[in-house]
């Protein structure tokens, strides 16, 4: 029994008069204990408002849930709104990609970092002020007891990042769900915050939930991967199987197009074309089939589902996956 | 003679306070002594973190900042010199393309009024017909069809917004392009679009770039040079394959390890430098190396005293770092924990792992004698050839990253806007 | 695969994706435009003002009675005491004077929009000089213009420093009684108001990477001004200009209240009826609430346009 199960999780704005539109479309996944399940995709695939949905942040007006969503056997999506509110900071937390809109701005960090552990562990005075500097320097901020009286505004980039991770660490949740922890960050900042959230998950047990559009931050840290195409999962895989026989062509294209560090230089990338405005509805077909150079006749009569084409557990959506290995292999050469 | 030369390029913004008459009270070193050579037809590019003044320096270059000291020569005119008007008529052979594809187009015009902004500045073309048939030609070079002239920047999407934008450069037929960070703000799929027409539009018009990007693997795929800035000064500067295969300043060797690869396999069992601190803030400099409140090999006499110039270490790979070669060779022993993580494959991977050392570069492979000096700072991972790919027991040394001292953390907000 | 095959599937692929074609060549005023149409607020807002704006020029034709002609029928006024209230042809009665209220308030209407245009006018004009120089200045002209910008800031900071009907007051106090009077008052005091937001449109927008991108392709700076960084710095003012109308109808009425207003009894005017109106509030309350509510419901209908214009030129206002 997994930790968090979402099953066939659908997410649709607008309604009453207003033009419908789906931004999550069926995704199912689970997270386990100690786990690390990545949410890969680019904008408007779905991957943030699904961390939203199942954190309970998104506006009740406007926005219809479907599907369930169970953490810990008990369905989020049913559940009182003062028991959400209470599971959400002890037993789920989420570190968002712009630390410094997610801190307030005119309270010490200090003060906000005591504040959960007063609501949340019944922490008093001193004790929570104890607690507080631990948890700071537990996420790697140093001089923590000074740290505690400073305003966000005055701390880094980095150290903003750490001070919302501490906060969200405050109650030792099970489950932390992260949302483009690193993208606002520089990339040797981003290697210390990964090196940080590898070792929650390692030392703690903490299911981790990551939501990145960056398939290098994935490819380092991720156990399973579930590749998201407009609101619909495309290929879900274990890291090492995904990343060496990417057979979704989304998945395929996505790590042709990129540049890497160690691909010897000159070598052209391959594109996926168009953009993702470029797409027909999934109940029309697939929605990538305008972008993919592999669609047939078959991609555009009603949804793909999806298939074990390669391997046991390696779930793919496409009519007609990518299954030579001479070309994956090239890829990931 | 190069096409493009930067000799001692200083640009330093005043901060100013006082409610009647400003008082200077400081400067933001924003870019401090850059002198870099761009030769034609050819590619070089800039990285560096936010804050490092990359992108001040580009603007420098089109004036679009003052420069406060040293040139910017351009096949033989000293653009720092010029008054404006002659600027603004020599502004025709120098483009630039924006990271905001959006927010670089003007909302309120169409395609064809944007692109045929610059020509009308320069009075390319007698009539607005005679400019339209050339931006549709423009248009096509780009990738964009001819029914695009009447829309509007908020109609496309982020590629081909970006599209417009090189077109707009391309019009002025320049003679240097200057790219600051021309595809960071495009989805992941999009990027190999821009990145392939930028090449592709180089070889077909003979363009020289001057790419300005944090990404290092962008830059790495599409520079023929690449000079690396920190904090407002350039500290290595090689060919892209000599950079990348040999990198000699210690932050490159750690900006390059923390650059992520999509392959498991190679994040698995790369050697990762972790840095110390944040940047320090570029009003108030570090003195001697920049580097040094961060360096791991930092050196406790000279590093903070003397700042090191660009030195050649032969093939054209310079190198600002006093102790260049002894880091290279090992003899230089880490003076402070930098969470490197060395890895040992199980049994089960030996083979693979040789195979791969031929083509992986040191940087990225697991730390081997020359490279792990302290033993207190390396953690050994042996694990069975059965492991999990879950399975990690690595990052330990992470919690040490900022023990280097809150000094070396200083906001860096505005650099934001400097940078 | 088959030649046919292939045009099988391009075609239905095109099928497809035909519906999802939404570019329409439509610039951002006209977008705004389509917003507005569809905006309940602004359809109210346009017709209070159509109506208002037709009573104001047809108005004048159309009253029963001259606005100065005392139409007593034998009672006499004030010593009896008592007022002439809504009859037969007088539908909301005679004022103190024995003048028809109606035909009075349709004279009147013409008054009130002309003081809120030429006033909101004034303050437009002036402001938008200033601003567009001192916004000009501040974005593109070194630190010279730099220098120019703040020397008109302050200025203009001194002319927001004082309130505005002690500024309205000692203009009228100098130039004596009159409608004119009160229409330069109000658009003065309006001025800092339209000059401050153009600068600081401008400001903002003189920060933008277009802008830049204008420099570098090497447009001239008048250019720059003219048809870059102005077209996008307009919206708030168009805002403002519609709001305007409303506070200087207002305004007027406020400055006419408090006796500066036009004297000449033939030409009346709404401030003007008000403030004549308060001496009887307690004998002939009616007296006082017409023209109140014709201020207030003018004002509305501009405060609505206004408003709805204000989500229209932005939408990302409405969240």
């Amino acid at each position: 029994m997994s930790l968090l199960t979402v099953d066939e999780l659908t997410i649709t704005f607008g309604g009453r008069g207003r033009k419908e539109s789906r931004a999550v479309d069926g995704v199912s996944f689970e997270v386990d204990q100690g786990q690390v399940v990545g949410l890969v995709g680019e904008s408007g695939c779905g991957k943030s408002v699904t961390s939203l949905a199942l954190m309970g942040l998104l506006p009740s007006k406007g926005v219809t849930i479907g599907g369930r969503a169970e953490f810990d056997g008990t369905d989020l999506f049913t559940m009182s709104p003062s028991a959400r509110r209470d599971l959400r900071g002890s037993e789920m937390a989420m570190i968002f990609q712009d630390p410094l809109s997610s801190l307030n701005p005119v309270v010490p960090i200090g003060v906000q970092v005591t504040e959960i552990l007063e609501r949340h562990r019944g922490l008093k005075g001193e004790a929570a002020r104890k607690e507080a500097a631990h948890l700071l320097d537990r996420v790697g901020i140093p001089d923590p007891t000074r740290r505690l009286k400073e305003y966000p505004h005055q701390l880094s980039g980095g150290m903003r990042q750490r001070a919302l991770i501490a906060m969200a660490v405050a109650c030792a949740p099970r489950m932390l769900i992260a949302d483009e922890p690193t993208t606002a960050l520089d990339v040797t900042i981003q290697a210390q915050i990964l090196e940080l959230l590898k070792e929650l998950v390692d030392q703690e047990g903490t299911a981790l939930l990551m939501i990145t559009h960056d398939l290098g931050v994935v490819a380092g840290l991720c156990d399973q991967v579930n590749v998201l195409y407009a609101g619909k999962t495309v290929e879900s895989a274990g890291r090492r199987e995904l990343f060496g026989h990417p057979t979704h062509p989304y998945a395929h294209g996505l790590l042709g197009s990129i540049p890497r560090l160690d691909a010897p230089r000159g070598e052209p990338l391959t594109p996926i074309r168009g953009s993702i405005n470029d797409r027909i509805a999934w109940a029309d077909g697939c929605a990538f089939a305008p972008r993919c150079d592999r669609y047939e006749m078959g991609c555009l009569t009603g949804t793909p589902q999806l298939t074990e084409p390669r391997a046991a557990g390696h779930q793919v959506r496409c009519v007609n996956p990518v299954l030579d290995d001479a070309k994956a292999e090239e890829v990931t050469a | 003679m190069s096409l493009l030369e930067l000799d001692g390029v200083k640009v330093h913004f005043p901060i100013k306070k006082g409610i009647f008459v400003d008082r200077t009270v400081g400067h933001v070193y924003a870019v401090d002594g850059v002198s870099l050579k761009v030769e034609a037809g050819e590619t070089y590019g800039l990285v560096g973190e936010s804050g490092c003044g990359k992108t001040t320096l580009g603007r420098s270059v089109l004036r679009l900042v003052d420069i406060t000291e040293g040139s910017v020569v351009l096949d033989g005119t000293d653009l720092a010199k010029l008054p404006g008007e002659e600027m603004r008529r020599f502004r025709r052979r120098l483009q630039m393309v924006f990271q905001d594809p959006l927010g670089s187009l003007n909302p309120r015009q169409n395609i064809e009024s944007i692109l045929s902004e610059g020509m009308i500045a320069h009075g390319i073309g007698k009539d607005q017909e005679e400019r339209r048939e050339k931006i549709k030609s423009i248009l096509d070079k780009v990738g964009l069809p001819s029914n695009a002239l009447s829309r509007y920047p908020h109609e496309f999407s982020g590629g081909q917004r970006q599209r417009i934008g090189i077109a707009r450069a391309l019009v002025l037929e320049p003679d240097v392009i200057i790219c600051d960070e021309p595809v960071s703000a495009l989805d992941v799929s999009v990027q190999a679009q821009v990145i392939n027409l930028l090449d592709e539009l180089q070889e077909e018009l003979g363009l020289t770039y001057l790419v300005i990007a944090h990404d290092l693997a962008v830059v790495r795929h599409i520079s023929d040079t690449i000079g690396v800035m920190y904090l407002g000064s350039l500290v290595e500067e090689a060919p892209s394959d000599a950079l990348y295969a040999e990198p000699k300043h210690p932050y490159t060797k750690a900006l390059m390890s923390a650059v992520p690869v999509p392959d498991p396999e190679v994040e698995d069992r790369r050697e990762r430098i972790l840095l110390t601190g944040d940047l320090p803030s570029p009003a108030n400099p570090p003195s001697g190396c920049r580097f040094h409140t961060r360096c791991p090999w930092a050196q406790a006499e000279r590093c903070a005293t003397e700042r090191p110039q660009l030195r050649d270490l032969g093939d054209g790979h310079r190198v600002a770092c006093h102790f260049a070669e002894e880091i290279a060779s090992g003899e230089l022993a880490l003076t402070r924990p930098t969470g490197i993580e060395a890895v040992t494959e199980g049994e089960g991977a030996v083979v693979e792992q040789t195979e791969d050392e031929a083509k992986v570069p040191a940087v990225l492979l697991p730390a081997d004698s020359t490279t792990k000096p302290d033993a207190t700072a390396v953690k050994e991972k042996v694990p069975s050839a059965a492991e999990a790919p879950g399975d990690r027991t690595a990052g330990a040394v992470a919690k040490d990253l900022d023990a280097a001292g809150p000094d070396a953390s200083d906001s860096d907000k505005e650099q934001d806007k400097t940078g | 695969m088959s030649v046919a095959t292939k045009t099988d599937k391009i075609q239905r692929l095109a099928e497809l994706t035909a519906g999802s074609e939404t570019s329409t060549g439509a610039s951002l005023w006209r977008e705004a435009l389509g917003r507005l149409k569809t905006s309940k607020m602004a359809i109210i807002g346009a017709v209070i003002i159509a109506a208002f704006v037709v009573v104001a020029i047809v108005g004048p034709f159309l009253a029963p009675h001259s606005p100065s002609a005392q139409i007593w029928r034998g009672e006499v006024f004030p010593n009896k005491g008592e007022f002439v209230g809504a009859r037969g042809e007088n539908w909301f009665g005679l004022d103190h004077l024995g003048r028809d209220l109606f035909s009075r308030m349709l004279v009147g209407a013409r008054q009130t929009l002309l003081v809120g245009i030429v006033a909101t006018l004034i303050g437009l004009v002036a402001g938008f000089v200033i601003g567009i120089v001192s916004g000009a200045a501040a974005t593109l002209g070194g630190e010279t213009g730099q220098r120019v910008d703040s020397v008109i800031m302050r200025f203009i900071d001194m002319m927001l420093a004082l309130p505005s009907l002690l500024l309205a007051v000692s203009i009228a106090a100098v130039m004596g009684q009159s409608l004119t009077t009160v229409m330069i008052a109000v658009g003065v005091v309006q001025v800092p108001v339209f000059a401050r937001l153009l600068r600081g449109a401008m400001l903002v927008q003189g920060g933008a990477d277009y802008v830049l991108a204008a420099q570098s392709l090497g447009v001239r700076k008048r250019r720059i001004v003219l048809s870059q960084i102005l077209p996008n710095s307009l919206s708030p003012v168009i805002v403002q200009a519609t709001l305007s109308l409303a506070t200087a109808i207002i305004e007027a009425a406020a400055l006419s209240y408090l006796g500066l207003g036009n004297p000449d009894p033939a030409i009346p005017e709404w401030g003007v009826m008000l403030a004549q109106a308060q001496r009887f509030f307690s004998y002939a309350p009616m007296m006082g609430v017409y023209p109140a509510v014709g201020i207030i419901i003018t004002a509305l209908g501009f405060t609505l346009l206004g408003e709805a214009m204000r989500e229209a030129l932005d939408p990302k206002l409405k969240g």
